[in-house]
Formats: C-alpha cells, sequence, structure tokens
C-alpha cells in the first residue's frame, strides 16, 4: 500500500511546492500505515534524492522516455496512470502548481476519477475514504470534504503545508519506470520555452514592493522602483493597477496573479481587498504604507505609516541613500 | 471562427467572506456577483479573436437562472449567443459540470456545426478545482492547454504560450481545441451603451441538466483563523521615515 507523490524539480533541486507535497503525502501515508514513494520524470539528480531521503520517502520511480524530453501534460498523467496501477497507489498526489494540478486533472479525466485541488490535509478513514480540507477562494475560504474514491488524487496548496523532513531519514530505493506512451498522448507538448527580462522573479523574491491604486498613475511607480532597485527588490501590484493599465499583469500579486511568499512585503498604496491579501499571504513581515488607517491591509500589517506614499517613498529613498552613503 | 466560453457566476467578495449558519455556503445577501477575472479574459479573447477572424463567441454558464446576469454582461462586449444550463441552487462539482457541458456542446454541435475553439478560464474564483476544460477535452477528444496567457490562431494550430518559472513555454495545438486561459492575456473593454442595450433583448437558450453528486462530499465551509496582526504605527507621513529606516536595517534588507 501506497501513496505515490509526483515530484518536479528546477533541474538540479526539488521546487519548493514539491517538498511540500512530500510532506503532505507522508502525513496521509502514516494516517494509514502506507509507504511513500516518489515519482519523477527523469533521472534525479544527486541532490533530489538527498532531498527524498529526507523527506522519508522509501521508494524513488524515475519516469524515463526519450519522449519526455520536453513537458507533455497528457503524457506526465498516463506515465502516473501506470506506474501508480503497478504500485497499487491508494493516493496519487503532486503539488498545486500548474503543472502539477495540470497533470492531476488530466490523471483526473483518464480515470474517470475525481481530483480535488489545493488539499492542505488529508487522512484515511477507510479503504476508500479520505477526510481532507482544501482551499477555495486560493485560500479565503476552508472546505472540510470526505472523498470516496481509489485513488485518491490529490493537489497541494503550497501557501497551506510546511515543508518538513522527516523525523528520521528513509533508505530510498531507486528504480526506474518505462511507461506506455502513444501518440495521443504526446499531442500537446511544450515545444519552444525563451526566457523573459532576466532580473528577481516576483515568486521567488525575498523582497517585495507593492504599489496598489493610491500610487495614482503609471509614473507614479517611478519612486517605488527606485526604492525597488535599492533594496534588490521586486515591484508587485494589485489587481486595480494592471486594470488600469499601470502596470503589466506579470507584476500582479493576487489569487489571479502571482502569489508571493517574501521575507518583507512593503504595500504602498495598496488596501488590502481579499484577493490580494490570498497571494501575500505567506510575507513573513508586512509594512503597510497607506492614507487610511483603517485599511483591511492595516490589519494584516506589522507595521504601519500612516499617510501620502508619493511624498513618503521619495524621502524613505533619500534617507537610505544618506545612511548608505550613496546620496 | 465559433469560439465558445465556458463562465461561473460567484460572489463579488470585498474586504472578508462570511459563511451561512449551517456552514454550507457563502453568505451572499449582501454581495453583488461576477465572473472570476480569467474568464472576463476569455470572453475578451473569444471576443477578440472573431473581430480578427469572423465568426460568433457562444457563452455558455451552468448555474442558476440569475447567471443569465453574467451572460448578459458577456453579450454587452460582443457575445452573440447566450446558453443557460439551469441549476436549482445546489453545487455542482467539477465531473458533473463537465459532463453537462459536454452533453450541450455535443447537441450543439450536432445542429449547428463544430466550435474550433472552447475557453474557459484557468479556475474558477470561488471552488478553484483546475479541471473542467482538461475534463471538458478528454471527453470530446480534443487537445487542451490551461494557463495561457498568449493565443494565437495559426490555422490548422493553435499557438498558446504560458509562464513558467520566469521564462514563457509554448504550446502547439491542433484544432478543434479546448483551452484555459488567465488573467493578463489581455485587457477586457469596458460594454459600451449600444452593447449593454443589445444584451438586455438577447435571447437565452436554456434547459435543464441532470444534477449527480460527485464523489467529493462537502461537509463544511469555515474561515480560516487569520492572525491579525496588530500593526504597530511607526508614524505619520515623513516624520515615520527614521523609524522606518531603522526598522528596515532591524529587518536586514538595506543596501
Amino acid at each position: 500500500m501506497t501513496v505515490l507523490c509526483l515530484l518536479e524539480d528546477d533541474g538540479t533541486q526539488p521546487i519548493d511546492a514539491s517538498l511540500r507535497a512530500l510532506s503532505f503525502s507522508r502525513a496521509l501515508a502514516e494516517s494509514s500505515g502506507e509507504e511513500l514513494a516518489a515519482a519523477v520524470v527523469g533521472e534525479p539528480g544527486a541532490s533530489v534524492l538527498a532531498s527524498l531521503c529526507s523527506f522519508g520517502v522509501s521508494a524513488a520511480y524515475s519516469i524515463e522516455s526519450d519522449e519526455l524530453a520536453s513537458y507533455a501534460p497528457v503524457a506526465w498523467a498516463r506515465a502516473l496512470a501506470g506506474l501508480g496501477s503497478s504500485l497499487a497507489a491508494t493516493a496519487t498526489v503532486a503539488a498545486g502548481t500548474d503543472r502539477g494540478n495540470e497533470v492531476m486533472a488530466h490523471l483526473g479525466a483518464l480515470l474517470e476519477l475525481p481530483m480535488v485541488a489545493n488539499c492542505f490535509t488529508a487522512q484515511r478513514s477507510d479503504a476508500t475514504t479520505v477526510l481532507l480540507s482544501r482551499q477555495r477562494w486560493a485560500g479565503s475560504l476552508i472546505e472540510d470534504a470526505v472523498l470516496e474514491a481509489s485513488p485518491a488524487l490529490l493537489t497541494v496548496a503550497f501557501d497551506g503545508v510546511v515543508p518538513e523532513p522527516a523525523p528520521r531519514p528513509a533508505t530510498t530505493s531507486l528504480q526506474t519506470y518505462l511507461p506506455a506512451l502513444d501518440e495521443q498522448d504526446l499531442a500537446v507538448r511544450v515545444s519552444d520555452w525563451t526566457k523573459q527580462s532576466s532580473g528577481i522573479t516576483l515568486a521567488e523574491a525575498r523582497v517585495v514592493i507593492g504599489g496598489g491604486r493610491g500610487v495614482g498613475s503609471a509614473d507614479g511607480f517611478g519612486p517605488i522602483e527606485e526604492l525597488a532597485g535599492l533594496l534588490g527588490a521586486a515591484v508587485g501590484v494589485s489587481r486595480a493597477v494592471t486594470s488600469a493599465g499601470w502596470r503589466s499583469h506579470s507584476h500582479q500579486v493576487g489569487q489571479t496573479g502571482t502569489r508571493i511568499a517574501p521575507d518583507l512585503y512593503v504595500a504602498c498604496g495598496i488596501s488590502g481587498a481579499i484577493q490580494h491579501l490570498a497571494g501575500c499571504q505567506s510575507a513573513k513581515h508586512v509594512i503597510a504604507i497607506n492614507t487610511d488607517a483603517d485599511a483591511p491591509i492595516i490589519s494584516r500589517a506589522d507595521h504601519a505609516v500612516i499617510g501620502d506614499l508619493s511624498v513618503i517613498i521619495p524621502a524613505l529613498v533619500a534617507a537610505i541613500r544618506q545612511r548608505s552613503g550613496t546620496a | 471562427m465559433n469560439v465558445l466560453v465556458c463562465v461561473k457566476r460567484v460572489p463579488m467578495v470585498g474586504a472578508r467572506v462570511t459563511v451561512t449558519p449551517d456552514a454550507q455556503e457563502i453568505d451572499t445577501h449582501l454581495l453583488g456577483f461576477t465572473i472570476s477575472p480569467h474568464e472576463e479574459c476569455a470572453v475578451e479573447e473569444a471576443v477578440r479573436l472573431i473581430e480578427t477572424h469572423a465568426g460568433t463567441v457562444s457563452v455558455l454558464t451552468l448555474g442558476p437562472p440569475e447567471a443569465i446576469e453574467q451572460l448578459r454582461d458577456a453579450a454587452a462586449i460582443g457575445a452573440g449567443r447566450l446558453v443557460l444550463l439551469e441549476t436549482d441552487g445546489r453545487e455542482w462539482g467539477p465531473m458533473a459540470t463537465a459532463r453537462a457541458v459536454v452533453e450541450a456542446v455535443r447537441a450543439d454541435e450536432a445542429a449547428n456545426g463544430a466550435y474550433e475553439l472552447i475557453l474557459f478560464g484557468n479556475e474558477a474564483a470561488d471552488t478553484g478545482d483546475y479541471q473542467v476544460a482538461i475534463r471538458v477535452a478528454h471527453a470530446l477528444g480534443r487537445p487542451c492547454a490551461t494557463g495561457i496567457k498568449h493565443l494565437e490562431v495559426a490555422r490548422p494550430a493553435l499557438r498558446a504560450r504560458r509562464e513558467f518559472r520566469g521564462g514563457d513555454e509554448l504550446f502547439e495545438l491542433g484544432l478543434p481545441a479546448v483551452v484555459s486561459v488567465k488573467e493578463g492575456i489581455n485587457l477586457p473593454r469596458y460594454p459600451s451603451l449600444p452593447g449593454r442595450m443589445r444584451a438586455k433583448k438577447a435571447p437565452v437558450e436554456q434547459s435543464v441538466p441532470q444534477w449527480s453528486e460527485d464523489p467529493v462530499r462537502k461537509q463544511a465551509l469555515r474561515v480560516p483563523v487569520v492572525e491579525r496582526r496588530r500593526a504597530e504605527i511607526l508614524g505619520t507621513g515623513v516624520d515615520a521615515v527614521p523609524a522606518l529606516v531603522e526598522l528596515l536595517a532591524e529587518l536586514g534588507v538595506l543596501p
């Protein structure tokens, strides 16, 4: 009896969301005394294998096929279906990333089974029943649900689970799995990948300076850009800003934009609609700069400055420059 | 090119969500309704496609009779046909929803010819199931791409791009296809006054699909307990700047 977890890596390391999915899967496996297995597409590197050991994975399967050199969602799902069936997996789990949700939805469609997205706890109550909690509204609402299906197909809300290594590392066996794929499974695949402008990506930035409606105009972002440049930070914006066309959508933080988890988030002129808060709830420290002391963002911030950001930010930039001797 | 867009009526939640006393749904009596931002962009994208390639945009929703309001919003910016799969207020799971959409599409295509493209939002704002588009694609035997932020028709293919780890990945799909899009693919237009007037009078094709229960049974909805931080006010206006600099230094983020 096995819980199978799909692991995504960035070429060298497992991605953070996948480590969270492994922690979640281990808890599910432990709730019924099952083994934890992991599937990796392609040959896992040393650092991926080390993570699998420390997260308590007893068996790792490397899905190998010349056809899988580029990502193909249906083929990944077909491979997981075959591997899961050969292991008699009681559950198959992936991170709630674009790829994880996509592959698991294809798996659900192939197996004609339900797929439950963005879970953060799951516990087996009997052979075909799992009790789970999942996010709705990007985490602003929680649904407690009972899933009656086997195997259970789940994705994991990455901001709802802490990546926690096992109390004792496992000895992980590594085996190769050769999937049977047909042309149909490979009809949709990545045919090209282009790197966008370099710089700090919003999703990975340790510091994010956010600007909202209070910035007032596209030009109003000048001082915010300058502050971000000084701190090595990324610029994030609220939906009001992208809807007004002041900044491109790739800078949007929130439910329908990027979900961020920086050490510091400075929210300037952002009131704090629920859809925005859903995208920054994992920020470790929040500073709000806002004219309205009653704005919802203030009750979610650690520190706040009340006032007009168009005056405060330039003064802050000048003070930082002076302090670091770059004035 | 004939394009079908599938949308879902959801409450317009503001600063917080409240659930009903039986913990089965969101308390919506003070809320307006809309469709998810991803879906607004799907409707806009469909209208832009037919502006370039000619054809008709049809918009379909599965929901209560009130969801006609959302169909009319889509008609106001250019959708020509409106289809309501009427429900009795019960919540439909993603499997049952996909089945109902597939049945409607099959019946419609048998009468009116195939849709070259079926568009969805990447995920519904409320339940966030991430799967109706994919299930519909499998049932119809059509290729599917999700999370798309750039779409280009290059017959017989469709070029679809999405963001992936600081880059852009390209999928080439054969037509007909199913695609789910994300906000940011375009900036939806505001409806014109004549558009609104036309939408008011647009006919709505209605049918009642058979409800079935998904094997995921909702027990309760609850609002997560968020740690309400009581922000320490550093000061007002530029007088707060020295304290702010000190705080940034403490947090170790200064150059």
